[in-house]
């Protein structure tokens, strides 16, 4: 039960004098810190932070984790963030002293079982992907996409090409065209069909020489495979381009089918979404990414070799484009990443797939018959629904939906994504939700549709706050608490 | 399997509902010829007791901070992580969520973000800061884009050897496609020389970028740099470090334009390199070209005070191409154990980790170099680490050693600069205690044998 | 000021044109339809005194919580004066867009493609056929 008064700010709880940590007295010999360091480079008193006794600061986030819906505390079809199941055992082992307490820049002689874990890793991925060599340096997909188009720019100026565009399809992620953009490339989109599949007429009208590569996202966004991916790969390829598969929707073809077999050239994955990483809130997630041998050389450095001594950083890579970021890479996400993979086997990732689509297939034939699915007779691992007749006829919306379904205690389906679906909810599963839960959520859904339209504009009605002003945060932005923010 | 709900008569119904057969019917919209015909090449799947012993040898073939003495830095500190930060951390509302898409049931996480970023903005002086971004390196590139942005100035940027050269090396990598060229100002003092920052500094310089303490531990002047940076019209970026905030004048009070840092020093382990998490924050008037996510404050439909995600038309999901950055996942989780763990200590405790780093520090430099074979390669004032110069320049050899007998005794800096072949840099945390600095001096000073002393 | 007397961008800035002593001035605001198609607005990016534009720049930026909006100028000059209030009183734009809703005056220095605006009737229809 919760607490409200230890949900105030935790600024509004401090109280001068409190300390939860204590810290030592300084147990070596020597000379004020004034005569250390001299005084014009001192703050006249620290920070000002927040003063808490450690029960304050248990209670305070405690009670503050209780406020929010979780995939350990309740269903989260959050499509296309493959809200799956974060397994216990994996947080423990992540934790173990010899994993979580290496220094980076440890010689490798002191690591040799961690690098053996990434080395591994590294050749599970490509296996996986059908795509031999792996980097794990970026941070999140987002980055690992950003490194793959530097790595596509360093591959075209190595053989003195010189292109400047990237096309992705209307239904991308925004992170497709905003990487492009950051390696200085003109980004051009692509139309779907009304089928929701790869326009072919339209990327033929912009395919040109100029084209460095092509971003699809297969399984689509809409959540069907596009059946045209060779086709496309090779009208691509043949006017000397790149493609790039976004892995975001990898849990739908674990063992099914690899992007390195329909023609991906490059390919990142979201270990936080496909193998299990918890989303903490946000990240952190990784972005390994996995290309061909011909864009092998410029990959980030350094990456894990193995010699005759053992296993070792190699940073002896001189077409690298060299680093995105600091240190080896997001290791506890992969360390969880590799436990999900060592845990499941070829069997059990094909029956992660398996199963995943078989539970969005299950789900969407109860859906639709209430809230239509336009695209495709069947679906992967997500579907996208329509609110549109809903709207058309009583004015209620997909988001008016997805907010009652919080009263009911479901997480909400990602609503107003892809952009090219009107009032759209897209769900997905996974496959670590039971048939039942299925069930009840179907059940919960077409009784929100049929609910009184004016309930549902104000929905949630159970939850501690229902439709904040989003208007009045962005017009005057408050993005700090000061004394006198006062509570609302 | 692990993780799955179905049994074989769940699966009839499910597969009769949807009105087909069988599992490989919803496989056939995927082409037969790219269809896998043979099981992934990988290792058979691990049930939890073998897994576990699996991933503990795994972890026994690696010698950790716990068993050998750290005193390696640059980026990664072996600070302590009080016990609350791991125990709230690991609550599964807070660790299996994700980005607050639905505010009414994300106000746990909405709320600590503004937490951490009113907590950013009191360590640092600064007026706005983000929910988070990847780590200190790549946010280090973010704010170079971010100033290119502000100032609409895209040719160059400065940097002085004194930054992390893996900053420099990312900055290199992000900037190289766009075309800004990156001028680097040398360090001979170990510190940047304002005459000669002013040499190279010009109408065309978006930005100059500073560590602050810098890489090798030394403080920089950070607000004579700010006086020649903004006499040319370009903003000032520090890389800063947390802890040192606890001691050191905040840079928000001494001119800089946009904070960056490396968060882990905040409650994080050091895990390999990550994850940690990116911290920056900015001046008031630069937030519209902040990169990332920020929580904003507002009430209810009922009036009630409670956080959004705010100021989203910056963000690649709304603006795509021309958003400030395409950053999605942040580090969230590693922003809460930020917050936890600043919240924990409070300022008399950052003070306190501060000034035992630094008492500490200066404790083991003086040990070491009151022998003839040890000096400090730079003099002037230093925070938690410094660069020492072995006399013999036997760096290799000396850190090896050291190792086998139970020490990460420094950081050689010859892969990074070249001239400073015989050096090292080492850093010192609150953690290590006198006992331990004194055998470490001792073995590098060869007042005791180093075999002798092996620890096995 | 009435729309009937404006010229229309397709990108929905509207421009009045008035000539005076150095040539022609001309005032520049976003049409209603923009304004309702963005519905509540929270943010306008205003352009800095004395730039230089030309026909088809990027000049500002208006979002609203989800959307955001490039402001294109339909003449090519130099900017004059921006309506400074607008910042703080946002209504402005849905209660008068043709009038107190200006955003900024430009001294045209090219006259070129002005010819290519289009009038109020030709932009309503491009409106009826977008909405």
């Amino acid at each position: 039960m919760r607490n409200r008064q230890a949900t105030q700010l935790m600024f509004e709880l401090s109280r001068p004098g409190r300390q939860a940590a204590r810290l030592p007295e300084c147990d070596v010999p020597g000379s004020s810190t004034e005569d250390l360091i001299p005084s014009e480079y001192l703050a006249e008193a620290p920070p000002a932070l927040p003063e808490l006794a450690e029960p304050d600061v248990v209670r305070h986030f405690t009670n503050l984790s209780t406020l929010n819906m979780s995939v350990d505390t309740h269903f989260y079809p959050l499509g296309s963030c493959t809200m799956k199941y974060n397994p216990k055992r994996n947080e423990r082992i992540a934790g173990m002293d010899g994993m979580a307490h290496l220094h980076p820049y440890q010689p490798d002689e002191t690591v040799q079982g961690m690098l053996k874990l990434l080395y591994e890793l590294q050749s599970d991925l490509a296996e996986i992907s059908g795509l031999p060599v792996v980097s794990l340096q970026p941070a999140a997909g987002a980055q690992g996409e950003l490194c793959a188009l530097m790595v596509a720019a360093a591959y075209f100026r190595s053989i003195g090409e010189r292109r400047t565009k990237v096309l992705s399809p209307d239904s991308a992620h925004g992170t497709n065209p905003a990487s492009a953009r950051m390696v200085g490339f003109e980004t051009l989109t692509i139309k779907s069909t009304d089928e929701g599949y790869v326009d072919m007429q339209d990327l033929e009208s912009k395919l040109d020489d100029e084209v460095a590569v092509f971003m699809i996202t297969n399984p689509s966004t809409l959540g069907l495979f596009d059946q045209q991916v060779n086709e496309i790969a090779e009208k691509v390829h043949a006017r000397g381009g790149l493609i790039y598969l976004d892995g975001a929707n990898m849990n739908a073809i674990l063992g099914i089918t690899r992007p390195g077999d329909f023609g991906a050239d490059m390919m990142h994955y979201n270990p936080h979404k496909t193998f299990s990483g918890p989303h903490g809130g946000g990240g952190p997630g990784a972005g390994p990414i996995c290309v061909g041998a011909k864009l092998a050389p410029f990959l980030p450095s350094p990456m894990v070799a193995q010699s005759e001594d053992g296993y070792f950083l190699d940073y002896d890579r001189p077409q690298s484009i060299g680093r995105v970021r600091s240190f080896f890479g997001n290791v506890g996400v992969l360390v969880r990443a590799y436990a999900y993979i060592r845990s499941h086997g070829p069997d059990g990732l094909r029956e992660v797939s398996e199963n995943a689509v078989l539970n969005a297939n299950y789900l969407r034939s109860r859906v639709k018959h209430f809230l239509p699915v336009p695209h495709g007779e069947s679906c992967m691992h997500e579907f996208v629904a329509t609110a549109t007749d809903l709207k058309k006829d009583r004015q209620v919306t997909a988001m008016d939906i997805a907010k009652r379904l919080l009263d009911y205690g479901f997480h909400a389906p990602t609503v107003y994504f892809p952009l090219t679906v009107p009032e759209c909810l897209m769900i997905e599963p996974t496959e670590t939700e039971s048939k039942e839960s299925m069930d009840a959520f179907a059940e919960t859904l077409f009784r929100v549709t049929e609910e009184p339209a004016d309930l549902l504009h104000e929905a949630p009605h159970t939850t501690t706050v229902s439709r904040p002003d989003e208007v009045r945060a962005a017009r005057q932005p408050i993005m700090k608490w000061s004394a006198t923010t006062g509570e609302g | 399997m692990a993780y799955l709900f179905n049994t074989p008569d769940e699966q009839r119904e499910m597969l009769q509902a949807i009105g087909i057969e069988s599992i490989e019917q919803l496989f056939e919209t995927i082409p037969a010829d790219i269809r896998l015909s043979s099981d992934l090449n990988i290792p058979a799947a691990m049930g939890e007791l073998e897994l576990t012993q699996h991933m503990s040898g795994l972890a026994a073939e690696n010698a950790d901070a716990r068993s050998l003495t750290c005193f390696l830095g640059a980026g990664s500190y072996d600070h302590f992580i009080p016990a609350v930060v791991d125990a709230i951390s690991s609550r599964g509302e807070f660790y299996t969520s994700y980005t607050p898409y639905q505010p009414e049931v994300s106000q746990g996480n909405l709320q600590a973000m503004f937490e951490y970023q009113t907590l950013i903005c009191q360590l640092t002086g600064m007026d706005v800061s983000n929910a988070s971004l990847y780590d200190g390196g790549s946010s280090a590139a973010e704010a170079a884009m971010m100033s290119i942005s502000v100032t609409r100035r895209s040719k160059k940027i400065v940097v002085p050897e004194t930054l992390h050269p893996e900053y420099r090396a990312i900055l290199e990598t992000y900037l190289l496609n766009l075309g800004t060229q990156i001028e680097t100002v040398s360090c001979p003092q170990g510190v940047l020389d304002v005459a000669a920052l002013e040499a190279v500094i010009d109408r065309d310089t978006a930005c100059v970028l500073i560590q602050y303490p810098n890489f090798f531990g030394q403080i920089e002047r950070v607000s004579e740099i700010a006086e020649v940076v903004h006499g040319a019209g370009a903003l000032l970026v520090a890389a800063i470090d947390p802890i040192s905030m606890g001691l050191l004048q905040r840079p928000g009070d001494l001119g800089v334009d946009i904070v960056v840092a490396e968060g882990q020093a905040l409650g994080n382990p050091m895990s390999y390199g990550g994850p940690y998490l990116g911290i920056m924050a900015c001046r008031e008037k630069f937030v519209r070209r902040l990169p990332g996510r920020i929580a904003g404050q507002t009430v209810d439909r009922r009036g009630k005070r409670c956080w959004v995600l705010t100021l989203q038309t910056r963000e690649q999901h709304i603006r795509r191409d021309k958003a400030t950055s395409n950053i999605c996942t942040n580090q969230g989780l590693f922003a809460l154990r930020a917050s936890i763990y600043l919240a924990a200590i409070g300022p008399q405790g950052l003070q306190s980790v501060a000034d035992l780093s630094l008492k500490k520090a200066h404790y083991a430099a003086e040990q070491l170099t009151d022998s003839d074979r040890f000096e400090r390669r730079f003099s002037g004032p230093f925070f938690k680490e410094f660069v020492i110069r072995d006399r013999q320049n036997q760096v290799e050899p000396l850190l090896r050693e050291m190792s086998e007998s139970g020490f990460l005794a420094g950081i050689a800096l010859a892969r990074w600069y070249p001239e400073l072949e015989d050096c090292f840099l080492v850093a010192v945390t609150e953690k290590r205690t006198r006992n331990e600095i004194d055998r470490w001096s001792a073995l590098m000073t060869g007042t005791v044998q180093l075999e002798a002393a092996s620890h096995a | 000021m009435n729309p009937a007397d404006l010229k229309f961008n397709k990108t929905h800035e509207w421009v009045h044109l008035e000539a005076s002593e150095d040539g022609k001035i001309a005032t520049i605001g976003i049409s209603q339809f923009a304004v309702e198609q963005l519905t509540d607005l929270v943010y306008i990016g205003l352009p800095e005194v004395g730039r230089t534009l030309a026909a088809g720049e990027s000049f500002g930026e208006i979002e609203s919580v989800k959307a955001v909006s490039d402001l294109y100028s339909p003449v090519s000059g130099d900017v004059l004066e921006v309506n400074s209030t607008l910042s703080d009183n946002l209504e402005v734009f849905s209660e008068d867009p043709y009038g107190a809703g200006w955003i900024m005056k430009v001294k045209v220095t090219d006259e070129s493609g002005i010819d290519q605006l289009l009038d109020e009737a030709t932009y309503a229809k491009q409106c009826a056929e977008e909405g």
